[in-house]
């Protein structure tokens, strides 16, 4: 499963926008085939974050790579080797199912070729078949969030970035989800997820916990718990996250 | 204070059903709960409540006017928060609130015992534009303007989908508090653990009801014994648990995996289950009866 050779590497990875610190000095790794979790409350500067992992946004000081390259200098290439996937965009509701995989694909920089092998056997996998040719705003939404999840990693991405992927999914679709999630793991690929729910926090092999912009907490969930003094998920992420001064919500 | 009977509603010209003769009322001073993932037809109920959707059939009442004639004084009753931000970006928070309750004939300072606790938290931004505000903060906002004019009933689509669990907290304690200014409060919410927090909740999937009870009536109707199981390398315990199906169903919550007997054919599930993880090789086995939550309430109905 999990290996030590790192993904993500960052060191005191910091954005500012104005006098605002939306990210300040995160230093953190993430390993090969691992899971791991980003937490915090809104506004903690999880999406800041993010978006300078993946190339989006340009840190203001402190260093990071991710799947071997700088996120200063390489966006693009980094760009090529994550996927993306979140609960708010995800998929075209008005292309087929087919259309989508084709689009994205197209997208993640594979041939026509590769295209068809990929989507005919994830069609077949996820069991599509006789929605292949359906338009995916009229598939149910945990159909849709499978289907993008197997979507972000068709190109077979070093990592894949899932933000909020299970928000409003029913509980036995959410645990299907998971299982989707442990398989991409197990075949090398980094999972980066953020969360709501506590529960999935003690799915992942690793979680962060940022506060006002600082990782608080870093560690497996047992450790933090055993650390923190507290039984559950839920009273670790309070314990830190109650003492937040700024915030969105 | 609000009651439905029978209540059918199909999209797509009968082709996509959203709310299957879906019965249930809530009494005056209640704080209700609807609970069930995306697609579960939450939206519809809540838009021929307020109004804002006609039922295909069936019969429904909001403060004692029928939702079909008498939709203009239900209409100056209710309060509605619904799931996506709807205010006004472009004016500023107190301009919002200001605009809302002349609307409804009121005023800021007519109700403000109402808003009272939660504008204390936005008056620091009344002068910023609504479009500028914070997640958080917008949520705030917009339970604010659907209370302004104290309605009789409120309705609440999802306020919390999408906010961190310390903040949904905070907006339950909100809640509680308007529940003692006796405003009947419906709210929906993709999210079990919250269903704990309500008076009475119900539980709905694909259009239809599953059940309708108290969190504690749904919990002790339960049928047998959960048992929550744990051991060395869970993602091993996982594949040798989900082997055994259909003897007994499993399936991961939190650090623990939740194990129930099938069709009650294992008279002795806990033995059983030491049994077969000692005999696969585990260790530190751990196999407890618990108390099920709404989440393992709400998977039973799913999965029988």
């Amino acid at each position: 499963m999990t290996s030590l050779e790192p993904v993500i590497k960052t060191e005191k990875l910091t954005k500012r926008f104005g006098d605002f610190i939306a990210t300040n000095e995160i230093t953190f790794e993430v390993y090969k085939g691992e899971i791991f979790g980003f937490l915090g409350a809104n506004g903690a500067g999880k999406t800041t974050a993010m978006r300078m992992l993946c190339g989006l946004s340009r840190p203001t000081s402190g260093k990071a790579t991710v799947a071997g390259f700088d996120v200063y200098r390489q966006t693009e290439q980094i760009k090529r080797h994550i996927g993306y996937m979140s609960q708010k965009f995800s998929l075209y509701e008005d292309l087929t199912v087919l259309e989508n995989i084709r689009f994205f694909g197209g997208i993640y920089g594979l041939n026509n070729q590769q295209l068809r092998v990929k989507s005919d056997g994830l069609i077949e996998r996820l069991g599509l078949q006789s929605e292949a040719k359906k338009l995916v705003g009229d598939l149910p939404l945990g159909w849709k969030q499978k289907l993008a999840f197997s979507v972000s990693i068709l190109h077979e991405p070093d990592i894949v970035f899932l933000d909020e992927p299970t928000g409003g999914v029913d509980p036995v679709t959410r645990r299907q989800f998971w299982a989707m999630i442990y398989e991409a793991a197990s075949r090398g690929i980094t999972l980066f997820v953020t969360t709501h729910y506590m529960d999935e926090a003690e799915y992942c092999h690793r979680i962060s916990i940022m506060v006002d912009g600082r990782i608080e907490a870093l560690g497996t969930p047992a450790g933090l718990k055993t650390k923190l003094k507290e039984p559950s998920m839920d009273g670790v992420f309070y314990q830190l996250a109650r003492g937040a001064k700024r915030g969105d919500s | 204070m609000v009651t439905l009977s029978k209540i059918t509603k199909t999209y797509s010209k009968g082709t996509v059903t959203a709310v299957t003769d879906v019965s249930f009322s809530v009494k005056a001073g209640e704080l209700f709960g609807l609970i069930g993932p995306d697609g579960a037809g939450k939206s519809s109920i809540f838009r021929i409540l307020t109004t804002l959707l006609l039922p295909d059939s069936g019969k429904a009442t909001v403060a004692g006017h029928d939702v079909i004639t008498g939709y203009r004084q239900i209409r100056s009753q209710v309060g509605y928060m619904p799931g996506r931000f709807s205010l006004y970006p472009d004016l500023t928070v107190e301009e919002n609130i200001q605009f809302f309750a002349t609307v409804f004939n009121s005023s800021i300072t007519e109700n403000y015992h109402l808003i009272e606790d939660i504008y204390v938290q936005l008056e620091p931004f009344k002068k910023r534009r609504a479009g500028k505000l914070s997640g958080g903060m917008k949520q705030k906002l917009a339970l604010c303007c659907a209370l302004i004019h104290k309605p009789t009933v409120l309705f609440l689509n999802e306020p919390t989908t999408g906010v961190d669990p310390v903040s949904r907290k905070e907006f339950w304690e909100m809640l509680r508090r308007l529940k003692t200014q006796g405003i009947t409060v419906l709210v929906s919410t993709p999210y079990m653990d919250e269903a704990a927090l309500c008076d009475r909740i119900a539980l709905i999937q694909h259009g239809n009801l599953l059940a309708i009870d108290s969190p504690d009536g749904i919990v002790n109707a339960y049928p047998g014994t959960l048992y929550a199981v744990k051991a060395d390398d869970m993602p091993r315990v996982m594949q040798v648990l989900a082997a055994h199906e259909p003897r007994f169903t499993s399936y991961i919550f939190g650090e623990y995996i939740h194990v129930d007997t099938y069709n009650g054919n294992t008279p002795d599930l806990p033995g059983e289950l030491k049994d077969l993880l000692t005999k696969s090789g585990f260790n530190d086995i751990e196999v407890k009866p618990i108390t099920p939550t709404i989440e393992d309430c709400f998977i039973k109905m799913l999965t029988t």
